[in-house]
């Protein structure tokens, strides 16, 4: 009986979860022909998120090109001529590592910093103070917080393609001997732009789902500081299991269907 | 306010609570620390809805507004939090301009002049340009007070206004609140645990404990009353029917 209670108890906290996820989407769309008159927000937001998470995905860029690379070459030893390293570089850069890993890198910092952000305005009681000078948080914090990241992700992505296939490119070079021109070779023999559109296309969502689970879990902070960290934890946890999920989702829907190999 | 319930955690916090505030008057509310006086202020402005029960305001039902008629409703209410609750992301003078910034429409110039009044009306017009985290608690709550009346409220509801002031600020912003009341008509609503305070300032002194409000009157009845629970509260005796552990 009693596993039947914290079973059904489960279930009831999920479904509640994920109404109230629902209804702050439904509230930021509805919201969002005021984005306009929160500019200035949207902007300082985006260059926090933006330019603030650059040296990040700078680092993880440049090695995660370098590793593919090296991965890559070990792999093809004896059966695949390594003049098709830059391809399979270019495909997986573009495809997957590029965007997801910079969601996920950018989403551990931007979600969390977001989260604790929101957490400690709600347990301080400035969410209650803002709401009774009759301004709408969700209009005047969430909004461009939620703006700024879906905007600004596909660029940091873009970012993060250009980095990984220069550190792939150049440890190529150095480490597994394949020159410049003849990496160059495979990357443009096999490049589909549907490739890099496809992965873009996915970052939107993923800066999408950063700033909603900062900000859900952040309004819904009880408690005082310990409060402020679980949300944190969750906001982080939440938006990086929806980031690699929803990755195979899009992924499906993307290059399954809208680009499907004919 | 009528048959107000609210629980938290399945702890009842206001029990059958009833309570009238009439147009133009300072009613003071008292009662112990942790008693609801805190959640009773938020069930007044719609941050917190009641479990039952039904809160008037100009006799519209408020528990049935949607945001934007809550919004609209608190243009003309003013509230001082007790924590003071500023934005610490802003300067002192971000948060006191932002109310008239969002909904006044006045220039940025008469936006500043007003906020450098009203910062001047609690004492503290040399802080214009600093951060609430540089402010010191009776600082923050003064800047929290100013923010509060910037819009020229018909209701101006303080938790605790001179909670952690020195005597002689208490008694300014004691002074503030008389002085709002009779200049412009405002209706206030003071939170206190300062018997001093509340005689000063209230028309009408409640008593809250045990989730209901058990006792009003005007500072004189206060004053003599030999409602047992009273007494001990306003002399402050740990020995009485009202225990402490
Ligand atoms: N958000 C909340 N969640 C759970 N319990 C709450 C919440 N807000 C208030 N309470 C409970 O309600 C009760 C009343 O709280 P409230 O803050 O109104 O007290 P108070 O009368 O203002 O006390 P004080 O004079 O110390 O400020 C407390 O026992 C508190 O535990
Ligand atoms: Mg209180």
């Amino acid at each position: 009986m009693r596993i039947f209670t914290l079973l059904g108890r489960y279930f009831l906290g999920f479904v509640e979860e994920i109404g109230g996820i629902f209804i702050l989407i439904c509230r930021i769309f509805h919201l969002s022909p005021k984005v306009f008159r929160n500019m200035g927000n949207v902007l300082v937001q985006m260059e926090r998120i933006g330019i603030g998470s650059i040296p990040l995905v700078l680092v993880t860029s440049v090695f995660v090109g370098a590793v593919t690379a090296v991965q890559a070459a070990y792999q093809f030893q004896g059966f695949v001529p390594l003049r098709y390293l830059g391809a399979v570089v270019g495909k997986s850069v573009t495809l997957e590592l590029g965007p997801v890993l910079t969601a996920l890198v950018v989403g551990g910092r931007i979600s969390a910093a977001i989260a604790a952000e929101m957490g400690t305005m709600k347990v301080t009681e400035q969410i209650d103070a803002m709401e009774m000078i009759a301004i709408d948080p969700v209009e005047y914090l969430v909004l461009p917080r939620v703006t700024a990241a879906t905007v600004m992700l596909p660029v940091l992505a873009v970012f993060s393609n250009l980095l990984a296939i220069l550190g792939g490119m150049v440890v190529a070079r150095i480490s597994i001997g394949v020159s410049f021109n003849l990496f160059e070779y495979g990357l443009k023999m096999l490049f589909r732009y549907q490739d890099l559109v496809g992965g873009l296309i996915k970052t939107v969502f993923f800066g999408f789902i950063i700033a909603l689970m900062g900000c859900y879990n952040g309004f819904k902070t009880e408690g005082g500081a310990e409060g402020v960290g679980m949300s944190t934890m969750r906001a982080v946890v939440s938006s990086c299991l929806l980031i690699l999920v929803s990755n195979y989702l899009l992924a499906t829907l993307i290059f399954r269907v809208i680009f499907a190999p004919d | 306010m009528r048959n107000i319930r609210r629980e938290f955690n399945g702890q009842q916090v206001l029990e059958d609570l009833d309570l009238d505030i009439r147009r133009g008057e300072t009613l003071v509310v008292i009662g112990q620390s942790g008693c609801g006086k805190s959640v009773l202020l938020k069930h007044i402005t719609g941050l917190i809805k009641p479990d039952s029960g039904k809160i008037f305001f100009e006799d519209k039902d408020i528990t049935h507004f949607n945001r934007k008629k809550l919004f609209e409703m608190r243009m003309h209410f003013g509230m001082l939090f007790q924590g003071a609750a500023l934005f610490d992301s802003m300067s002192v003078g971000e948060n006191v301009a932002l109310p008239l910034k969002k909904h006044s429409g006045l220039s940025v110039e008469e936006i500043r002049d007003k906020t450098l009044e009203k910062l001047k009306l609690v004492g503290l017009k040399d802080v214009y340009d600093k951060y609430p985290a540089e402010l010191s608690g009776g600082m923050k709550k003064r800047v929290g007070l100013a923010r509060a009346v910037v819009m020229d409220p018909q209701v101006v509801l303080y938790d605790e206004p001179t909670t952690g002031l020195d005597p002689i600020m208490a008694d300014v912003i004691n002074q503030l609140i008389r002085d709002l009341q009779h200049g412009i008509n405002i209706t206030s609503v003071v939170v206190t645990h300062d018997i001093d305070s509340a005689y000063k300032v209230g028309d009408r002194v409640a008593m809250l404990h045990g989730g209901r409000i058990i006792f009003t009157g005007t500072p004189a009845e206060v004053a003599a009353t030999d409602h047992e629970l009273v007494r001990q509260f306003i002399e402050g005796r740990s020995e009485g029917p009202i225990r402490t552990v």
